[in-house]
């Protein structure tokens, strides 16, 4: 087998129009070796690596290849240097198999696909890879980890010798993370393979990786041996200031009555099948009650119905002992808000502005509706004015179309639209920091404690099991469209929660 | 019709639906398939109907010209080609809405067709030979029942050979990539606007074809009339066959055993309710797509990006 390429890009630059992603910034990949490439959102991270992959042609720069300096103009041409990429988003048909899908990423694929020859390379290649995947099984089937290990293992059937992953485990649980990151880091110590990680998650870059690099706002920041540097030490590259302690401002004392409450909640998935069987809980004022589990364990669904995008196929919600249903009216009556995941689809009409998201709670309200129909625009971008500023929206332009902002701020924006009113009485949040820079997280941390205080009753959905035990007063788990477990977080048995998780019950 | 069934009874019936069931399938079966390729590739071609008309205007005044049928399904082909290469074009833009551009070809293809077919109106063009599969029996209404057109068994060999080149061939795995998630596989190297291209022009061709049958099989003439929606219940019939050319063929043979029987009842001498057994394919396409649409869950074997750029 060939060992890994020397890759080295030397003072690469790239600019769109007027904005420079990355500014002159070097990086050295000798063969075998785990490099992590560190920044928080929007620092260029991404725009470097799609440089390295051919993507982007760099406006200054070279890229050497074993000394030499090479041309990859296309991703296809990084590719017969050996160089391949595992995204952010997933690069796999949903519909097809994981045969089919391995078979089509093939470079050389001939006109006709001889199958029995094709499932004999294929279940030859699956035998020395350590994950274990049904090659029959469909896509669409798959958990999010499942797919992140058929991406990786379809680099490792393409030969990819120098290995380039986009935030791999954004979307997995950390035992999965481990799993597969553990997997490429015997690949890189066996000398087979090059490994350069993208990430925003320090244990990560400590575990795993050699090396580090760290960008920001498109510039090097520093970097070194992984030995030598601590989590604080990156952190201060990252933010350029030394990371504040975590403080949890929650406020001690008994949570008043019963809020909202979860009565036998059953809902039908997109396949058909019953998602979530009868969950029930209660909410009282002034707590966080949170929803640990794997995605893909009814959580999305249960979401929804609370939130009005899916109907209960039995079961029912009340708040304050009425009952609960997604009319306008009843939202407003009962303060109901919700921070669902992926804010830019469920949250916000991609094509509006941001003052105009901001305003869809209020916007039938006094006093941006005057004389009971007429919205009035000046008041809702003035009031959009004050809220970009309250929750720190970059561009602080109310005129932008959301779907330009990046994920960190459209979370902000939704933020500022649920919180705005200050008189919540039911939050509803699922994965609100989901793929957020540790400075979002915080953010909105902070103002879900400080609802929290101020006597909201607040659900929190969530696939971070560290966020939930830093925010909630007590937490289910949720496992097969049920809740399997209920622990407070001081008395949080991590061994029991993890197998609950897995449905061991 | 020349059935005369008489003296055979419900057998009469059966042998009618059946000969009519291969005979009026030949129309919804190539347009179906046609369609099928199209959405497979993540395409929609509402304009169908148009290609249809196009394909049984051209095949028709080919053959009236040459004298040679085959050259008429030749030329309908091309025709097909052609006005696929326009839809095709045209919704590759990015402000163009394929439901759209697919009602305006509907449209354009119709009356192009009317316009290039009005000095053809009266003439007879010849037709295409028969294949007798009536010859086991001596009953002769059972015989010229069973007398099909060869396009049949065209149609049939083709929807297998889809169903082969979606499982075995790089460019019908590459059409199932770009009609599923055309992100995914732009970022695997497929050239997605080509696949696609390619895809809807074949498409059309195939639903060229079944025009062409319209005009080359008895009575074989050409009016304006002769398509009667059948080009856009096809493209219906693809989601009742959940985008499965094998499905295809068997839907439309249904559809097309549907049709005739209307025509079968009657020359049995039921005449009462002609006009509702002439409804009954529409009836029974409206009725599939109640039973098999459900408002919580999403068709099983759709694209997933379906009329999506």
């Amino acid at each position: 087998m060939t060992p890994p390429p020397h890759l080295r890009a030397v003072g690469i630059t790239k600019r769109f129009g007027l904005f420079t992603a990355v500014d002159d910034v070097s990086l050295d990949l000798p063969p075998g070796s785990f490099h992590a490439l560190l920044g928080e959102n929007g620092a260029g991270k991404s725009t470097l690596v799609k440089c390295l992959m051919g993507f982007h042609a760099a406006d200054s720069g070279e890229i050497r290849l074993n000394g030499a300096s090479a041309a990859l103009s296309s991703p296809r041409a990084a590719r017969l240097h050996g160089i391949g990429m595992v995204f952010q988003h997933f690069t796999l048909i949903p519909s097809m198999t994981v045969a089919e899908n391995l078979v089509l990423a093939r470079p050389d694929l001939p006109a006709t696909i001889d199958w029995p020859s094709e499932r004999t390379r294929l279940s030859q290649f699956l035998s020395g890879a350590p994950f274990h995947v049904d090659l029959d099984s469909r896509i669409a089937e798959l958990s999010a980890g499942q797919k992140q290990k058929v991406e990786i293992l379809k680099e490792l059937y393409l030969q990819t010798r120098v290995l380039i992953l986009d935030e791999p485990t954004s979307v997995l649980t950390a035992a999965e993370a481990d799993e597969i990151l553990g997997f490429l880091r015997r690949l890189v110590d066996r000398g087979e393979l090059s490994v350069l990680l993208i990430t925003h998650k320090f244990r990560e870059v400590q575990t795993f990786a050699d090396s580090v690099t760290v960008l920001r706002r498109g510039r090097f920041a520093g970097g070194g041996s992984t030995r030598t540097l601590d989590a604080a030490g990156m952190a201060e590259m990252m933010m350029g200031e030394a990371r504040a302690e975590r403080r949890i401002g929650k406020t001690a004392g008994e949570p008043g009555a019963p809020r909202l409450c979860l009565d036998n909640l059953c809902a039908v998935g997109d396949n058909g099948l019953e998602a979530a069987h009868g969950v029930s809980l209660t909410v009282r004022a002034g707590e966080i009650v949170g929803i640990a589990g794997v995605s893909g364990n009814g959580q999305r669904e249960l979401l929804e119905v609370i939130a009005g995008q899916r109907a209960a196929s039995s079961g029912r919600i009340t708040v304050d002992h009425q009952t609960h249903l997604p009319s306008r009216e009843m939202i407003r009556r009962h303060r109901f808000f919700v921070l669902p995941e992926e804010p830019l689809r469920n949250a916000s009409v991609a094509g509006m502005t941001v003052a105009e998201n901001i305003a869809l709670r209020l916007f039938d309200q006094p006093p941006f509706q005057r004389s009971g129909f007429l919205t009035d625009p000046a008041s809702i971008r003035e009031f959009a004015v004050r809220m970009i500023r309250r929750f720190s929206i970059r561009p602080e332009d109310p005129d932008a179309k959301i779907e330009s902002l990046s994920g960190g701020n459209v979370q902000r924006a939704v933020l500022a639209r649920e919180l705005s009113g200050g008189d919540v009485g039911v939050l509803v949040a699922a994965n609100p920091c989901f793929g957020l820079d540790f400075k979002a997280v915080d953010f909105i941390h902070d103002r879900i404690v400080e609802t929290r205080n101020k006597g909201a009753a607040i659900l929190l959905i969530s696939e971070d099991l560290d966020e939930l035990l830093d925010l909630a007063d007590r937490v289910f788990v949720m496992s097969g469209g049920r809740l399997v477990h209920e622990t407070t977080p001081a008395a949080a048995d991590l061994a029991e929660i993890g197998a609950r998780m897995a449905g061991h019950h | 019709m020349q059935l005369q069934p008489e003296g055979l009874g419900v057998w009469g019936i059966a042998v009618a639906v059946a000969g009519g069931a291969l005979r009026g399938s030949i129309p919804y079966l190539f347009v179906s398939l046609g369609e099928c390729l199209t959405e497979t590739s993540g395409k929609i071609n509402l304009g169908m109907e148009g290609v249809l008309l196009m394909g049984a205007m051209s095949a028709f005044a080919v053959s009236d010209l040459t004298g040679s049928p085959w050259l008429g399904v030749v030329a309908a082909a091309l025709v097909g080609l052609l006005l696929g290469a326009v839809h095709a074009w045209l919704t590759n833009q990015p402000a163009v809405n394929d439901v759209a551009a697919g009602i305006a070809m509907i449209l354009f293809g119709s009356g192009l067709a009317f316009f290039f077919g009005k000095r053809f109106v009266a003439p007879m063009a010849p037709q295409l030979p028969l294949i007798g599969l009536g010859f086991w029996s001596r009953i002769p209404a059972v015989e010229s029942a069973l007398r099909i057109s060869p396009l049949f068994f065209i149609g049939v060999a083709a929807s297998f050979l889809l169903h082969w080149i979606f499982t075995r061939t790089r460019w019908g795995l590459q059409v199932r990539a770009a009609g599923d998630d055309p992100q995914a596989a732009r970022a695997l190297g497929i050239n997605v606007s080509g696949v696609r291209f390619l895809a809807i022009t074949v498409g059309a061709a195939l639903a060229a074809v079944g025009g062409a049958h319209l005009t080359l099989y008895f009575p074989g003439i050409w009016s304006e009339g002769i398509s009667g929606g059948q080009g856009l219940m096809a493209v219906a019939l693809v989601i009742f066959a959940r985008w499965s050319p094998r499905r295809c063929l068997a839907a439309a043979l249904l559809f097309g055993g549907a049709q005739s029987l209307g025509l079968s009842l009657q020359s049995l001498g039921v005449k009462g309710y002609y006009h509702i057994f002439n409804a009954s394919p529409y009836v029974f396409t409206l009725g599939v797509m109640i039973a098999t649409c459900s408002p919580s869950r999403r068709l099983a074997g759709m694209p997933g990006a379906l009329g999506r750029k």
